[in-house]
Formats: C-alpha cells, structure tokens, sequence
C-alpha cells in the first residue's frame, strides 16, 4: 500500500516535470543552447500526462478492490505550512470523487495534449504551450486531489494562473492579454469568497481537511434560518461562481475563448470550470445542511443556464456558442447541486467534459481548415469536407441535447428529475430547467446547421484549402465522441437500467458525496423524460427548420432590439464597465491626486513649513544648507561610534 | 568556528560592512573596477558571516543567541548589548543578501563616485544589522537614527531630478517622529532607575518594569504611542506614508531596494521587538483601531498603486499596501498571524526588492519609468518578462509563491481577532491582482513599437546572476515555509505569549501599582 500512495505523489509530480522540461529547454529563448522543437515538447508533454492517466487507472482500480467503498489512498508529500500547532501538510487523497475526475482530468488531458500537438504545430512557440498546458494539468490535479482546503486552494489558484498565461498566449493581440487578466481578476472575486469561507470554517472548526471537517459536520444537524453555516456555504459558493462562472461572475468566460481552441476545450469546457462544482460535491455534507445556500445555488443556476442559453443562440462566432454553452450546462451542475444532488452533478461533470471537449476541439478543427476563420457565416455544407469532424460532432451535439442513449440524455435528464422531485426543488426550477434544454438543442442544431450542413459560403480561396484534419487530431475526436456517446451508461437510471445495468457512479459515490434526495413515482419520472426528449427533439428540428429549411442565419435581424441585447450578453460587460471598472479607476485617481496628494501630504508639507518659519534653526534645514546639518550629524555618530568601540572593546 | 568569532560574532558581523569599507578609499578612482569588486566581496562575506550565524542558531528556544554584553555608557545604564533570536534571525539574513545584489546591480548604472556608493551602502548595512540586533534600547536608537545619514547621501547624491526634495523629506519626516520615540526610551531608562534603584536601557530589565496599564492614556498607552509613531512612519502605514513614494521615485535602484526591502521592516521589527512588548497591557485597546488603519492601508495602498503612470510609484504604493498586511497581523496578535506578519515582511523584501530591480533594469536602458514608453516586452526582451512576470505572481500571492503564505497566514489569523476587518482587507487580494497585471498588460503585452523598444536588451549573465536568487527564492518560500519556521516558531510563540500574558503591572490592581513619579521629579532625585 505504500507504494500506491507513492503513485499519487507521482501522478502530480509527472506533469510538474514536464512543464520544467519543456518550460527550461524549450520555452525560454536562451541564446546560447538549442531549443526543444515544438513537436518533441508535446511529445514529452504528453506523454507525462498519459503516464499519470495509467496511474491514475491503476490506483483507481486499486482503490474499487477495496471492501469498503469510502476508502481512500492518502499520500503526505512534506510538511508545508507549519506554524505552532498550526500545521497544514501538502497532503493528497483519492477517494472515489477525486479518482474519478483524475481520470477524466488526465484521460482527456492526454487526448488534448496530443490533438495540440498537430494544432499548435505552425505556432511559433510550442514548447511555451506545452508547458502552460502541462502546469495546467498538475494545478488541476492538485485541486482535485488536495487533502485540505489551502491545498484545494493551490490548484485552485492555479488553474487561475494557467488560464491566464493561455487566454494571454497570443499576448502580441492586447486584447487576448486583455481577457487573460479579466480572467484573472473576476476569479480572484471569486476567491476572496473562497478564503473568507476558509477562514470562518477554521474559526468555527479548527481544522480544514475534508476528512476532518467531514467527521466534525457529521453531528451536526440541518441549519435552520440564516447561520453561520449558510455564511460559510454562501462565501464559498461566491468562490465557486468566479471559478465556474455563474451569474454574476460569468463574464470572463466567454472571452477566455481567445485562447488556443485546445485550452477551451481542457480548461474552459472539461476541467478548469468544474472546478467549483466539484468544490461543493466535495463539501456536500457542508451544503445539504444549509437549506438557504441550496436555494439561492438553484435559483442562480437556473437563471444562469437559462440566460446564457439565449445568448448562445443568436452568436455567430462558433467558439463563442460553445462557450456560453459551456456557462449554461455549468448552471446546470450546480441546480444539481441546489437540489442537493450531488451524486447528479458529478454525472453531468463528466458527461460535459466528454461532449464539451468533443465539441472545442471539433470547432478546433474547423477553424484549423477555415484558415482561422471563427464566423459560422462564413462556413455551412463544411459536411462533406470533414466527415470525421462532422460526425463526431453530431454525436456531441445529441449527447448535450439530451437524445437518448448518448451521454448527456442520462446526466441531464437526472438533473431535471431532480429538480422536480427533491424536496429543495420544485416546479418553477424544473420548468427553467427543460426550457433550458429546449434552448441547448435548438443552438447547437443551428450551429451544425450553419456550420456542416447546406451550402459552403466561404470564399473561394478557402474552399479550397478545405480539408479534413490529420489523424492525430482526428483520432482524439473520435474517442471523444465514442465517450459522448456511451458515457452516459456510467450512472443509468434506476428506471431504465433496472437491475440489468447498475448505476456504477452512484455505487462509487455512496458515502462520499450526500446521497441524491429526489423520489417519486416511477410513472410521473418515466412521464417527465418523454417530455423532455420530447423538447430537445423539438428544438433540434426547430433549428433545423429554422436554420436549413428557411436559411435565416440572418433572420435573427428581424427582431434587432432584442436581438442586439442578446448578442451583446444582456451589456453586462458594459454595465460592469460603467458601474465597477471605471468607478474604481476614477476613484484611485482621486484617492491619489486629492487625498494623497494635497490633503495627506499637504498636511504634511504644511507642518514643515509651519515650523520652519517658526524658527531659524530649522528654517536653515528647509533652505538647503543641509550640508552643515548633515556634518554636524556625521560628527556626533563618530563620536558615538568612538566611544562605543572604545568602551566595548 | 574559533571562540573568538563565536563569541564575537554578531559585533564583527555588524561592524564587518562599515570597517571594511573603508580600505577602499586606498584603492585609487582610477581602478573603478578593483572598487566594485571589492565591494562586493565584503558584502558577500558578510552574507556568509550571516550564514554561520544562521548555521549554529538553535530553533528549539526563545532566548537571545550569540548575546554580547558589556558596559558602555555606564552613568546612564547605557549597555553594548547584542542578542539574536528566531526574529531578528531572518530580517539579518534578508538585510545581507540583498547588500551584494544590490552591488551587483549597480555595477554599470551608478557612474559618479563609485567608491562613496559602496561606501554609504556598506555604511548603511551595517547600521541597519545594528538595529536589528541591538537589545539595549538605546543602543538600538543610535542604529536607528545613524542609518538615516547613508540612505539621505544615497538618495540625495545618486538620485533622480527631485533628489535633494526627497531625502530632505525623508530625513526630516523619519526624523522628527522619532523624537517621541526617544523621549520614551528617556522615560524608560529613568524609570528603572526609579522602581530598581539603578539605570537601564536593556531590554530585558525594562520588561520587567511595572508601568501603570489601562487605556490608552495610562502611562503605556502614552509609551507604545511615542514607539509606534516613530514605526508607524518607517513601515509606512497610512496615513504616515508620504515620504516613501518621493524617497522611492527619487532614489537609485538600490537605494530603492534596501528602503523598501529592509528599512521599511525595521518598522514591524521595532513595534515586535519593543513597542508592544513595553505595553502589552494596552494593546487590545489599540489592537482595534491600528486593524482598521491597516485594512484601510492596503485598500487605499492598492488603489493608488491603480491610479500610478509611473512604474516605480506603483511599486512604492504597493509597499504601502504590502506592509499593510504586515501590522494587520501583528495586532492580531495570535501565532498565526504574526508568523504571517514576519513573513509577509521577508516576502515584501523578496517581491519588493526583485521588482525595483526589474525597473532599474528598464531604466538603465530607457531612463524613463513611465508605463506608457514601454510595450511588448514580452516579444522584445523574454526573458526579462518572464522574471516579471513570476515576480508579479509573488507579488499577487498566488499559492506556491511565498506572497501566498504571508497573506494567508495573516489573513487566517486576522479572521479569527477581527473578521470583518479582515474582509475589508481581504479586497487588497483583488486589488492586487489589478494593478499588477494591469501593469504586466502594459509593458509586456501587445505589439512591440519599434520605437519603444529601441535599444532595449534582454537581461544579460550579471542581470540573470542577480535577478535568479529572487526566483528560487519565491518558490523555496512557498513551498516549504516550514524550513523557515522552524528556527522562528519558539520566539514567534514567545512573543504572542509576551503580549497575551499579564504585564508585572497588571497582575496588581491599577490603584495600588506603584505611581511612577514624573520624569522631572526622577531627574531631580538624581541630583
């Protein structure tokens, strides 16, 4: 057994390294020894990340030969902070939660790591991207492996910083620089709601490893009214609305897409923004006993799903879909979570990675074949071009609407089944809820539609370069999209698994995360799945009918009010820009040029002159003869500095 | 080691900077670089001096290692009195490292009269390692005001345009507050006089001085307010700060370095080692109110270092935002925040010291730190940026860095003494992350123009020789702080206990606490 800890050192170690490899040999351009070529910097990154998904699987494994389905591999690397009786060592555990999102961290790590390897080949600095990606990939370990809140915090800041240096790559192009500093700062909002909750459950509890904490929650009983409790899961959950870009932090999100396509997909679809998620799954014997939290998690997930869902519908740069696709399907994880199914959100965590993944890197592709060229009016009949992209993507597009047997049909349906029946849920969250999934099928049908089907509009120029993309691109979408497409038989429904397929993600999950609370009659859950594949068929063949039959990519000008309000992601930008960015700024520099400036130091300057023409001596000192002050200074510490050696020695 | 430097070690560490400078007025202008060179070498045995001390200091207690004791000013119970312990330990080790580096890095940029340079830098670290070491308070007073005559030549000999303005301002500023200060100590030292029938100045007799507690206008209300205006103006906390932006804008780079990377510590180091200590009976009613002033400081701190167009300037501002956090967590007044404090002040001499390095980097190629005459650097000159940029990181306390451990130990420890003021500063940890990476926007992103990054140059092997130390730094500090503690924890831990445990005063109801007589009444019995 002491070696299996070993391994989960090991697994977070492996990726470290390659980022220091490639970030010392490759990256940095000394001028006095040769550089690692890009092709052999993702080689050697991804390879550190294929070598820690095998231990992961192999610990994993480990870990479901045990008898006792809580058990968990914990491994104390070194003693970190340490101060009196204060001590918090950089401690890892896996337990089935953490083990099963190391899998999907590294698994579709490593497939995107490779798929970059052709993506980033004409870049001009590779070895820098594998190294970000690389360091990307060890924060996120870490915030999923972490023993403890401050090391959960580690990664968690981490992603942060890899997010930043990736939104940035292009750092020549100010306004990818720009968004990798919205990126940055928004999260750190977010973060200073972690660290405040951190330190009220320290205040409250003295300890802030999960185990511990978990074991000193257990008494507890479900907090009635608006407690300390509720204030803790409500910082955290502020924490976990930058991080997975909730309403109102959701804003950074869908400009990270100036990235890199692979890293939307790894950071800003798969992993990075599950991250908060995950968080409160981690803590769900905290949150199931803060009624109040719940809620207030349903009912922003909801709207933010819901709100980002319209955005994403009349967006016409193809990324830009995907990723407020991404903010909607985030929302909801976390009505999953306000409904206290835990178990549910974890489900969808994955499903998501697998599709959303999919789906980046498919748009990867395409852009790659467009000649960078991001406009879906510009694309159309791309079908016949690139039929593996095509196809995969198809899969993507049905696992997210929610069609049956493909992966997010399970995982969303449960969600919705949830929302109905959990005692936190109720009518008014269901509804958001399958009007949401109504939205998701009808935007992604439109974007197949403008971007596969009907007739190609691009120039002539790039119709020609068309062309289907190699193979170490297309072999990771394929494998994508077998996992968009049968994921989802990981947590099958009781209802339709029966005793035939066992739900295994429950099975593991038992113990671990509160258990999902939602029940009802058998007929009335059966009922409400047909409606809501009844819903997503409708919206696919609405944009089907709306986008292929009526052509109308333009259409949508005919309602231009709304229209623009809904392009321009309801001018929240803008209103923050106006009502927080600029205030602020406007403030420093009145802070610093009235307060500082004329009043503090005024007051200052003021008592100097005062008292200089209040008396010579020191009128002297103002007029610059200083000269003499500082001699006569000079002279008395001689003095001084004689009669100390001269008594001291 | 030999008894002789064992016995003696903490004098000729002190002493070694200033007398062995001073064969360097032997060595003739002509041989410049013979000046550098030499300067450097006794600046880097002096950092291996440290070393030794740090080598043999023993962790496990809280008493004052390699003490040296002997009479001095004896009339006046004036003692040369030197002591080290897990405080003092670290704020010595930062003072020498930085000395070398800063040498290093003034190699080319200091071109009139480089043979003083050395000299005042060697002068000033040796006054500087004298105050952090000094256990007689008095001792510790001479240090204090002796290291105000290098830095004002630095600055005002070396300096920008404004030079003269700014070591006037700063020398008069840091000097005038600290006239209370010796005032105090005067008290002090007649006190014991009075209450054990002979004069004193070390700090250990002067602990065990009854003084009449209370609020703030008891006697030690009075005391720890001389002692900690004459601090509060060298950290510098708001509202006491602005001398530090003109003395950093004015000053050469390594001028810049050693205040914001030493002397400003020597604030937190003196409330630490005497001003709350000698009133600890008042403290929690100051501990409230020097909290909010310190929210409010790195608040209003990281504004202004928002609002700056000037590199240096942001720098200076976020020093004061920076030590900021410093009294937040001493008047916290718990283990954990005051590890986070001491810390937090080797960790701004770490940040702080590499980023004024940085600009003077900038400077020595441009000569100008305005903000908007550089862009793309990230394309014209890489390497630099990437030092920049791992600096900022530092600097933003991003976990794995040594910025995070200060700041979250102090704001963990400022919690648990006064949540909501810790919220207010909390915001710092955002407004940090704007004005450093707005500033990392700026200079290093977006297209380079051609004439801005005319005659700019990547950092060459004497740049990368000193700038590497701040790197591996950065990182061995936030990853394993535990290194660290280990030889502060037991002083830390005395200290808190110090300041939580019932002064001698204070064990006796205030009324029947012996009166001390006024000063002058004192003074008369004396003759």
């Amino acid at each position: 057994m002491v070696e299996k800890t070993q391994l989960l050192g090991l697994i977070i170690l492996l990726p470290i390294l390659g980022a220091l490899v490639n970030g010392i040999f490759g990256a940095i351009p000394w001028k006095s020894f040769p550089r690692i070529p890009g092709t052999v910097a993702g080689v050697i990154a991804s390879g550190c990340v294929f070598v820690a998904f095998l231990l992961a699987c192999s610990l994993f494994s480990g870990l479901l030969g045990h008898e006792s389905v809580q058990s968990a591999f914990e491994h104390n690397a070194f003693p970190w902070i340490s101060v009196g009786d204060f001590r918090i060592p950089m401690q890892f555990r896996m337990d089935a939660l953490s083990g099963i999102l190391c899998l999907v961290v590294t698994g579709i790590g490593f497939l995107i790591h490779v798929y970059s390897i052709s993506y980033m080949h004409d870049d001009g600095n590779p070895a820098r991207y594998f190294t970000y990606l690389n360091l990307f990939t060890a924060s996120m370990l870490v915030l999923i492996l972490g023993a403890s809140m401050p090391i959960l915090f580690i990664g968690w800041e981490g992603v942060g910083l890899c997010s930043y240096l990736l939104i940035g790559f292009w750092f020549e192009d100010i306004e990818k620089a720009q968004a990798g500093k919205k990126a940055f700062v928004v999260n750190r909002i977010g973060d200073l709601g972690f660290l405040l909750g951190m330190f009220l459950i320290f205040a409250n509890f003295h300890t802030l490893d999960f185990m511990e904490l978990k074991a000193a929650m257990g008494s507890l009983s479900v907090e009635v009214g608006f407690g300390v409790l509720t204030l803790i899961t409500l910082l955290l959950f502020v924490g976990a609305t930058g991080k997975s870009a909730q309403i109102p932090l959701f804003v950074w999100l869908p400009d990270a897409m100036a990235g890199p396509t692979p890293v939307s997909a790894l950071i800003h679809a798969a992993t990075m923004v599950t991250a908060g998620v995950y968080m409160c799954c981690r803590l769900g014997f905290l949150f199931s006993l803060t009624p109040i939290t719940s809620t207030v998690i349903a009912v922003i997930a909801v709207l933010t799903a819901f709100v980002s869902a319209t955005i994403a519908i009349v967006q016409t740069d193809i990324k830009k879909v995907l990723a407020y696709s991404t903010v909607s399907q985030l929302g909801f994880m976390f009505l999953a979570v306000g409904v206290g199914a835990y178990t549910t959100a974890v489900f969808h965590l994955i499903t998501h990675a697998f599709f959303k993944a999919l789906m980046f890197l498919g748009s990867g592709s395409v852009i790659h074949a467009m000649g960078g060229e991001q406009d879906m009016r510009k694309m159309g009949g791309l079908k016949k071009y690139m039929p593996i992209t095509y196809w995969t993507f198809v899969a993507g597009t049905l696992a997210i609407s929610g069609i049956p047997i493909f992966a997010g049909f399970f995982s969303k349906d449960e969600i919705l089944w949830q929302s109905f029946s959990s005692p936190l849920g109720g009518l008014p969250l269901y509804i958001g809820g399958l009007l949401t999934a109504g939205l998701t099928a009808t935007y992604m049908g439109r974007l197949v539609c403008l971007t596969f089907l009907g007739e190609n509009r691009s120039s002539h120029e790039v119709k020609h370069h068309l062309h289907e993309s190699p193979l170490v691109m297309t072999i990771p979408l394929i494998i994508l999209g077998l996992l968009a497409t049968f994921g989802g038989f990981l947590g099958v429904p009781h209802l339709l698994g029966g005793h035939a397929i066992p739900n295994i993600l429950e099975h593991l999950l038992e113990g671990v995360v509160p258990a999902s609370r939602g029940e009802g009659a058998a007929a009335l859950e059966g009922t409400l799945m047909f409606v809501s594949v009844l819903v997503a068929c409708g919206g696919l063949y609405l944009s089907y009918w709306l986008f292929l039959v009526r052509k109308s990519q333009r259409a949508a000008n005919q309602e231009k009010g709304v229209h623009d309000f809904l392009f321009n992601s309801y001018y929240v930008n803008e209103f923050y820009d106006l009502a927080v960015v600029k205030p602020i700024y406007k403030v420093s520099v009145f802070l610093w040029k009235v307060i500082d400036v004329i009043v503090i130091d005024g007051a200052v300057m003021l008592t100097a002159r005062a008292s200089a023409f209040s008396g010579k001596a020191i009128r002297r000192l103002q007029t610059g003869n200083l000269e003499h002050y500082l001699l006569s200074f000079i002279f008395g510490m001689l003095i001084i500095l004689y009669l100390l050696l001269s008594h001291a020695f | 080691m030999p008894a002789f430097l064992t016995e003696h070690i903490l004098s000729i560490l002190v002493l070694a900077p200033l007398l062995l400078s001073l064969p360097l007025f032997l060595i003739p202008d002509s041989m410049e670089s013979i000046q550098k060179i030499y300067g450097l070498v006794v600046s880097l045995l002096t950092f291996v001096l440290s070393l030794l001390v740090y080598a043999s200091f023993n962790g496990g207690t809280a008493d004052y290692q390699f003490v040296e004791k002997h009479a001095w000013l004896e009339s006046i119970g004036v003692s040369y009195f030197m002591g080290i312990d897990g405080i003092s330990l670290y704020l010595v080790l930062l003072t020498t490292f930085l000395v070398p580096i800063i040498l290093l890095s003034a190699w080319h940029a200091v071109e009139k009269s480089v043979r003083r340079y050395i000299f005042f830098m060697l002068f000033l670290e040796s006054t500087i390692l004298g105050a952090f070491l000094s256990l007689d308070i008095f001792l510790f007073y001479v240090f204090w005001e002796a290291m105000l005559i290098p830095m004002f030549f630095l600055i005002g000999i070396w300096g920008g345009k404004e030079r003269i303005y700014a070591a006037q301002k700063f020398l008069i500023y840091t000097f005038t507050g600290s006239v209370p200060m010796l005032i105090a100590i005067i008290y002090l030292v007649f006190q014991h006089k009075a209450q054990f029938g002979v004069y004193s100045a070390a700090l250990p007799d002067l602990l065990k001085l009854s003084l009449p507690g209370g609020g703030a206008h008891s006697v030690q209300g009075m005391i720890f307010m001389a002692f900690a205006l004459a601090f509060a103006i060298k950290v510098p906390l708001f509202p006491l700060h602005t001398w530090l932006p003109d003395a950093h804008v004015q000053a050469p780079t390594g001028g810049s370095v050693i205040l914001a990377g030493v002397m400003l510590k020597l604030g937190g180091y003196g409330l630490m080692r005497f001003a709350m200590p000698l009133s600890a009976s008042v403290l929690p009613s100051f501990a409230p109110a020097l909290m909010t002033i310190s929210a409010i400081a790195i608040v209003y701190g990281a504004c202004l270092a928002i609002a700056q167009n000037d590199i240096k300037k942001l720098v200076a501002y976020s020093s004061v935002s920076h030590m900021g956090y410093v009294i937040l967590g001493l008047f916290a007044m718990n283990q954990i925040a005051v590890s986070g404090s001491l810390y937090q002040m080797l960790n701004h001499g770490v940040s702080t010291g590499a980023l004024f390095l940085l600009v003077g980097v900038l400077y020595e190629r441009k000569h100008t730190r305005d903000i908007a005459a550089y862009s793309g650097l990230a394309k014209t000159i890489p390497l630099f940026s990437i030092f920049m940029i791992i600096i900022t990181f530092s600097s933003i306390a991003l976990p794995s860095t040594n910025g995070f451990i200060g700041e979250f130990l102090i704001l963990q420890g400022a919690f648990l003494a006064n949540p909501y003021m810790t919220a207010v500063a909390g915001t710092g940890v955002i407004l940090g992350a704007v004005y450093m990476l707005w500033l990392c926007q700026r200079i290093l992103f977006g297209k380079p123009d051609a004439k801005k990054s005319e005659g700019l140059t990547d950092i060459n092997l004497r740049e990368f020789v000193y700038l590497a130390p701040f790197v591996i730094l950065v990182f061995f500090m936030g990853l394993y702080p535990k290194f660290f503690f280990d030889k502060a924890d037991a002083s830390i831990k005395h200290f808190t206990e110090q300041l939580s445990a019932p002064a001698p005063a204070a064990n006796k109801p205030v009324s029947a606490a012996v009166t001390p007589p006024p000063v002058r009444t004192d003074y008369d019995n004396n003759h």
